[in-house]
């Protein structure tokens, strides 16, 4: 049966000649849909670049990756139609456009094509409990808030997976909590396969499973160890 | 067209500025079409209403100054009017003069001269035609807005000839920038010479014409008849650039034209660019959130366009207000629908020509630079 993402044995590099770096050193990472994988590791682990890979934003030098059962080895153009007809990303700096209000910038990706199963925009702001912010622009919210708009955005489409690059990180503790919460509960609801990018060791515990990333290699450990 | 329209109220006040810009330019582009057309009707809007289709001048002669140096023998009129294809040909002579009315009006006019009932011999929309009597002119409609009067008794400076207002022709008939006052031709020879009134004409005044008015069938063989004749002919078209600052006119103000042109690409195009190069990452965002190259494409090159046709449009309008104002005063000017729809459409192609370019250059934009600096 296919996986909600498989990265099977997957090398990425950076750079060329004497300055190369490894972002990805052979990485294999299952995960099932309706599960939530963490991943956690010191800056400059590689954790964004497993992201892109996962994401289809960039192809890498060695090894496979699936979308439930898509490859994500053709052309910009096919992985563009994939990233956005099964793939939620939540970036690291939210990237939200400026020109739109939060309810508009939910409403943006359904704008891109036609989407059978799209959820309501106000709803969706509703649920990360943003209903009543839904007319102000990006300027006019807080770190969180904008990061729960760019949770919302993700989700509308109905993606199969979810990416999240450092929820937390401009969120204080409560908040982190609620964020990863909601993460989690969406993802066992909606069936998702969702891996969440964190340096916040605080918020594993509302995660299926936890690895740890370092140097570019990924090893799983449990939440209690870590 | 989501991301356009909330992009362009959310910045409106960068693209008022930019659609001020273009307006600007746009009515610019209407006043000098208004001005050029003007000039051209000034210059040559006589010329145009002649029934001839070439004008058959002196051999050799200046083909820019014709008009004014031509001298053709007036036995070469009948040699014309026996060539095959030609149906009418008839002596014409053009002379400028300045002249003083009983009205005390000073013009400046444009003396056409004719034999009365021959076919360039105009009808005139009030008053009579030019008769037996030698003294009498028919002139353009707008030398009554210059003050001269039907009635009229009109005298030619130096020469002291006096020519009684009988007819007014129907709109403009200028040529050269002054109101033309067709006379008849023996009149004319006389004025030409020099002689006053009672006094004895030079015994060449009365076989000497400025040019044969023709009018032929279509692919009458002029040069054939230029050969044997022993003259130049010139198409009325032609002859319009043998019109005094004709030529020099029209080239300066289309070069104008076309460096207005060049400038309003250049200048949308800047704007876009720098546009599209602020929404960088923008449409890295868009990119990575999936959406293709004709969606990012679509949404800024409609922005473009809504941006361009709402200025030019706007700037049309007022360029026109402008020119029916300016179309009041003596300034050649005259609006022409046509070439103003030419204008803005072109202000508009040219401005999406420039915006394209610019975000050709951004569209494939890495997806992976959304990820940003602190990835
Ligand atoms: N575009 C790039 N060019 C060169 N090196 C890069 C690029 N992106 C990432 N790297 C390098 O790859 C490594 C992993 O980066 P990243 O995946 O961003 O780590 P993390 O998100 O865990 O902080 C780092 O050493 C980083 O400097
Ligand atoms: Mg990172």
């Amino acid at each position: 049966m296919s996986a909600g993402l498989l990265l099977d044995e997957v090398t990425l590099r950076h750079g060329d000649g004497e300055d190369i770096t490894t972002a990805l050193d052979e990485v294999t990472l299952r995960v099932e849909e309706g599960e939530i994988v963490a991943v956690v590791g010191p800056s400059g682990a590689g954790k964004s670049s497993l992201l892109a890979v996962a994401g289809g934003l960039t192809v890498p030098d060695a090894g496979r990756v699936l979308v439930g059962d898509v490859d994500l080895s053709g052309t910009e153009r096919d992985r563009a139609r994939i990233r956005r007809e099964r793939i939620g990303y939540v970036f690291q700096s939210n990237n939200l456009i400026p020109s739109l209000t939060a309810v508009d910038q939910v409403r943006l990706p359904l704008t891109f094509g036609r989407h059978d199963a799209s959820r309501d925009p106000l709803e969706l702001l509703a649920e990360v409990g943003m209903e009543h912010k839904a007319g102000r622009r990006p300027h006019e919210l807080s770190g969180g808030e904008r990061q729960r708009v760019g949770i919302a955005r993700a989700l509308v489409t109905r993606p199969r997976l979810l990416l999240v690059d450092e929820p937390t990180a401009a969120l204080d503790r409560r908040r982190s909590h609620e964020v990863v919460e909601l993460l989690a509960k969406e993802t066992h609801h909606l069936r998702m396969a969702t891996v969440v990018v964190t340096h916040d060791h605080d918020v594993l515990r509302h995660c299926d499973r936890v690895y740890e990333m370092a140097d570019g290699r990924l090893k799983p450990t449990r939440p209690a160890l870590v | 067209m989501f991301l356009t329209i909330r992009e362009l109220v959310f910045a409106r006040s960068r693209f008022a500025l930019m659609g001020t810009v273009v307006a600007l330019i746009a009515i610019l582009m209407v006043l000098l079409s208004g001005l050029s057309v003007g000039l051209v009707d000034d210059g040559v809007s006589g010329l145009k209403k002649l029934p001839v289709t070439s004008l058959a001048f002196e051999r050799g002669v200046a083909g820019d100054a014709a008009f004014s140096r031509s001298v053709v023998d007036l036995g070469t009129v009948d040699e014309w009017a026996e060539r095959d294809g030609v149906t009418d040909a008839a002596p014409y002579g053009n002379t400028l003069v300045n002249a003083k009315t009983n009205g005390d009006v000073d013009i400046d006019l444009a003396l056409f001269g004719v034999q009365p009932g021959s076919f360039i011999d105009p009808e005139p929309a009030r008053g009579t035609r030019l008769g037996s009597d030698p003294n009498e002119i028919v002139v353009s409609a707008t030398a009554l807005d210059a003050g001269v009067r039907l009635g009229d008794v009109v005298t030619v400076d130096r020469v002291g000839t006096e020519l009684t207002v009988v007819g007014v022709l129907d709109g403009q008939h200028t040529y050269g920038h002054v109101d033309i006052g067709y006379i008849p031709l023996r009149t004319w020879q006389e004025i030409r010479t020099g002689t006053a009134p009672g006094a004895q004409a030079p015994a060449h005044a009365y076989e000497e014409i400025t040019a044969v008015a023709v009018r032929s069938a279509s692919g009458t063989d002029l040069a054939a008849g230029d050969r044997e004749v022993g003259t130049m002919s010139m198409t009325l078209e032609e002859s319009f650039g043998a019109s005094p600052g004709y030529t020099a006119e029209t080239s300066t103000l289309q070069m104008i034209q076309v460096f207005l042109y060049a400038i309003s690409a250049l200048v949308v195009g800047a704007f876009f660019t720098v546009l599209t190069i602020q929404r960088k990452p923008e449409i890295a965002v868009l990119r990575a959130m999936g959406a293709s190259t004709r969606y990012v494409l679509r949404d800024s090159l409609a922005q473009s366009l809504v941006l361009l046709t709402i200025s030019t449009v706007l700037g049309v309008g007022i360029g026109v207000a402008a020119g029916a104002a300016i179309s009041s005063t003596p300034m050649p000017f005259s609006l022409d629908p046509g070439s103003i729809a030419v204008a803005g459409l072109l202000l508009v192609v040219l401005g999406m020509a420039g915006a394209a370019i610019a975000v050709l250059r951004i569209v494939k934009v890495d997806p992976l630079t959304a990820l940003g600096g602190n990835r």
